[in-house]
């Protein structure tokens, strides 16, 4: 829906930058969709009507910049004010003086509470910690089954009793201490905020285990519900944060600002796929960029630090540049991509991807990738150096030992070939340039580099590749380009 | 095959940024040196935000306060015949509330402006809320001859799908049918465990297979398995799965034309939705019934403070009734969706 907002106030009328500020009647004219907009986005009454006076008072008689279109003006203004409310920093999680550090989870039933405390396990255990799970889910069956399975996964161990909630959690908590383990999650039966005797339970937890952190686990597709359900749970628990799940639907995740409007605690996680590795820390103005529909570089580059073994990449990146890359090198990298997570998850985060592209992207079936490894493990060494030496009998033999079809290695070797040249191009720097993907990649860049030293050299180069890439697979159909071809600022180098 | 191009594209860009990021700090920073483990700091919580209090926002908490009685004050206007714009907005405020939606509020307000309310702007608007749930509600549990009815849920991940079908295990066996539950959800770490349970507690039968098995096999085989055995009806889990993926929906079609062979026959689908589900609802169930036929709802979790209103844009769209109602945890809380109390507890009557 914010796409959809946001190209409805970009055909605001450009008239009105001739009269040099926003009339009150403009204003209503532009709030009101705002206003719809967050309404289609779960967004809740109240949590609207104070979201948008707050626009409003941010944009009533202010000068209209002249680089802006009023519809832009507008769109600046909504995104720093989502900057304000998703809060200005994330809340840093720090570590208790005295082991364990205690985790609380709750929520309604169904929220992924459970999957969650597993995400949660590896995201301690990629911290350097070792962290306890306690399944304190009692309820539900199967519960403490699908915590073991997932946290088998994940390498953590899990303690449970077949006794009650409370015992569980204080027995759990005891045995972590023993084995010295420095992090505790406990992971509790979903409740409805209405239900007094599980309430008092989950209190009774809270105070037998002291938390360090209680956290609110919140579904992204949740509606006007959310500000009942954050209110209720932080009155009884004293949230520290919230953790919103489900990302990865198509849903806006207007109850993630609803809740933070009503809790006034900061989002602490975010989980955006079925994938233990799709799961971070929550970055409030990544939200809001990613919300406006801006991609989000960063979280991208760091999921990949954490995946991605740095040699293997920056090897094969280094001959993709010089134009000496290989179908090894091809598949290294897809061998890396793939251990990121889902590919539509990663494509929502980068920026200056065409809509389309993004569905492709996540409707890319696991199988299909799995065929393109099998045809090039199915070729020898010296074919994969140089695929030109395939002739007719070998990719008879490669089709046999992948199971696929000779059509499927001629198309495989086709756009390895096309692809090839594309960053042939790229490396000497003559990408043909999009106007949409790469200016919007550069200006992201500048803006990112601005705050942020980590950011790497060569982003023009990125960018541009971007670009390319995402020309290319349409066959040089003109539709994708991006309507603000013109502000395309050069990152600045630094 | 764009699909490699994606790849492609999602490889050399990580790979540019990788070797960017790397460069950088060979030179910025000459020696990266692993934060040192036994270090702890000794704050307990340092936090880059301050936290509020509880009390810290009270114009928003005041402001709740006083919308909650919102669905009190459509009672008040209930004799009231002319309608002001005052009233206007606080039918509209009931209704955005209770997640009916931003389209679907307009229209019922058009509906209300054109028809006036003769007797009462809460009557007028109860009348126009039971016209969009007019659909046909009655479930079907029987096969063509020789065939053995299934029922199929679907639904995205969380809605209490695996619940649902232990409920409804319970009320046909207490109708006198013997239930057969298929275990399809095969991708969720224990969840045919979860089913297992059921059907131990319900004294149904069940197929089940291992994790990451092929959903219609499993199918297949209880229906096989019903058919021999003569058994009444087959309940068939699926796993949960979000509705913007395709493959993940191109799998449930399948799932449901497997199920559908002889000798089994699909005699309702019934997607299982959550109440506090907000506007993604209405493409939940768009989705759904384009892959797998959806004949009908159950709304859960009608329990807790949220109202699931979007059924209403639902049924009015889409044209799919809600069937059945949770309402609770305990194995008799579902119950058969009655419109009027549903529209009455709408309006807080």
């Amino acid at each position: 829906m914010f796409d959809a907002l946001s190209e409805r106030l970009e055909r605001l009328s450009t008239s009105l930058r001739s009269r040099g500020r926003l009339s009150d009647a403009d204003l209503d004219e532009a709030l009101s969709d705002v206003r719809s907009a967050l309404l289609e986005a779960d967004v809740e009454l109240g949590v609207v009507r104070a979201f948008v006076e707050a626009v409003r008072e941010r944009l009533s008689g202010e000068v209209l910049a002249q680089s802006l279109t009023p519809g832009q003006q507008v769109i600046k203004a909504v995104h720093e004010q989502l900057i304000e409310v998703l809060g200005a920093s994330p809340l840093k999680v720090t570590f208790a003086a005295k082991p364990p550090t205690v985790v609380l989870l709750a929520g309604l039933q169904g929220a992924g509470k459970t999957t969650a405390a597993a995400k949660l396990a590896a995201w301690f255990k990629q911290q350097g910690r070792q962290p306890y799970l306690i399944a304190a889910d009692l309820q539900r069956p199967a519960a403490i089954e699908q915590l073991r399975v997932l946290a088998q996964q994940v390498g953590v161990d899990v303690f449970s009793e077949p006794s009650n909630p409370l015992d569980v959690a204080r027995h759990g908590l005891a045995e972590a201490t023993r084995l010295g383990r420095d992090v505790v999650i406990i992971d509790t039966a979903g409740r409805l905020a209405i239900d007094e005797a599980l309430m008092d339970e989950v209190r009774a937890i809270a105070d037998a285990t002291s938390p360090d952190y209680t956290f609110l686990v919140i579904d992204a597709v949740t509606g006007q519900d959310a500000v009942h359900t954050a209110r209720s749970f932080h009155e009884a628990l004293e949230l520290s944060g919230l953790i919103v799940t489900k990302l990865d639907y198509d849903a806006r995740g207007g109850a993630v600002l609803s809740a933070l409007g009503v809790v006034g605690r900061p989002v602490v996680f975010a989980s955006s796929g079925e994938k233990i590795a799709d799961f971070d820390l929550f970055y409030p103005e990544r939200m809001a960029s990613r919300i406006l529909g801006m991609g989000d570089v960063l979280s991208l580059i760091e999921q990949a630090e954490r995946t991605m073994d740095a040699d293997v990449v920056a090897e094969s990146a280094g001959r993709m540049m010089s134009g000496t890359f290989t179908l090894d090198d091809f598949l290294a990298q897809l061998g890396q991509v793939r251990k990121m997570g889902s590919l539509g998850g990663l494509m929502k985060l980068m920026p200056g991807v065409t809509k389309e592209m993004r569905t492709a992207a996540s409707n890319v079936d696991e199988g299909e990738l799995d065929r393109v490894e099998a045809i090039v493990r199915s070729m020898t060494p010296k074919e994969r150096r140089d695929p030109a030496i395939i002739d007719g009998s070998r990719r008879t033999r490669i089709a046999k030992g992948s199971a696929t079809s000779v059509s499927a290695v001629n198309q495989l070797l086709k756009q390895f070939n096309e692809m090839k040249k594309m960053m042939r191009q790229m490396g000497g720097g003559g990408a043909p340039a999009l106007p949409g993907g790469l200016g919007r990649m550069a200006g992201l860049a500048a803006r990112a580099s601005a705050r942020n030293d980590q950011l790497p050299a060569g982003f023009e180069a990125l960018g541009a590749g971007m670009a390319s890439a995402a020309s290319t697979p349409r066959g040089g159909g003109g539709k994708n380009k991006k309507k603000k071809g013109g502000r395309v600022t050069p990152p600045k180098q630094r | 095959m764009t699909v490699l191009y994606v790849v492609l594209a999602v490889a050399v860009v990580l790979g540019l940024v990788f070797v960017g990021t790397r460069r950088r700090r060979r030179r910025g920073r000459p020696a990266l040196v692993a934060p040192p483990r036994a270090a702890m700091p000794e704050i307990l919580v340092a936090e880059t935000a301050p936290m509020p209090s509880l009390e810290r926002v009270p114009t928003l908490n005041e402001r709740l306060a006083s919308s909650r009685g919102v669905f009190d004050r459509v009672r008040s206007i209930a004799g009231t015949t002319e309608l002001s714009g005052d009233q206007l907005a606080l039918v509209e405020e009931v209704l955005l509330r209770s997640d009916v939606g931003v389209t679907t509020t307009s229209a019922v307000l058009e509906e209300l402006r054109a028809k006036g309310a003769p007797n009462g702007v809460a009557a007028a608007l109860r009348v126009i809320l039971l016209e969009s749930l007019r659909g046909e509600r009655s479930t079907s549990t029987a096969a063509d001859e020789g065939r053995v009815p299934v029922w199929l849920f679907v639904g995205v991940n969380g809605v209490g799908k695996t619940t649902t079908i232990g409920k409804l295990a319970k009320r046909h066996h207490d109708a006198g049918r013997s239930v057969m539950l298929a275990a399809g959800d095969t991708f969720r770490a224990a969840a045919a465990d979860q089913l297992e349970q059921w059907a131990t507690r319900t004294d149904s039968d069940i197929v089940r297979a291992n994790e990451g098995a092929d959903p219609g096999s499993v199918v297949h085989d209880a229906i096989g398995r019903a058919s021999a055995r003569g058994i009444d009806l087959v309940l068939a889990d699926t796993a949960g799965r979000r509705a913007n993926s395709t493959n993940l929906l191109d799998e449930l079609s399948k799932v449901r034309r497997v199920a559908d062979r002889d000798p089994g026959q699909v005699v309702e689908t019934l997607l299982v939705l959550d109440a506090t589900t907000g506007q993604n609802a209405l493409s939940q169930a768009r989705e759904f019934l384009a892959a797998s036929g959806v004949t009908g709802i159950v709304l859960t979790k009608l329990d807790g403070t949220a109202r699931g209103g979007i059924v209403v844009a639902i049924e009015r769209d889409l044209g799919i009734p809600v069937k059945f109602v949770g309402v609770g945890e305990g194995v008799d809380d579902l119950i058969v969706f009655e419109p009027e109390i549903f529209v009455d507890s709408l309006l807080g009557a």
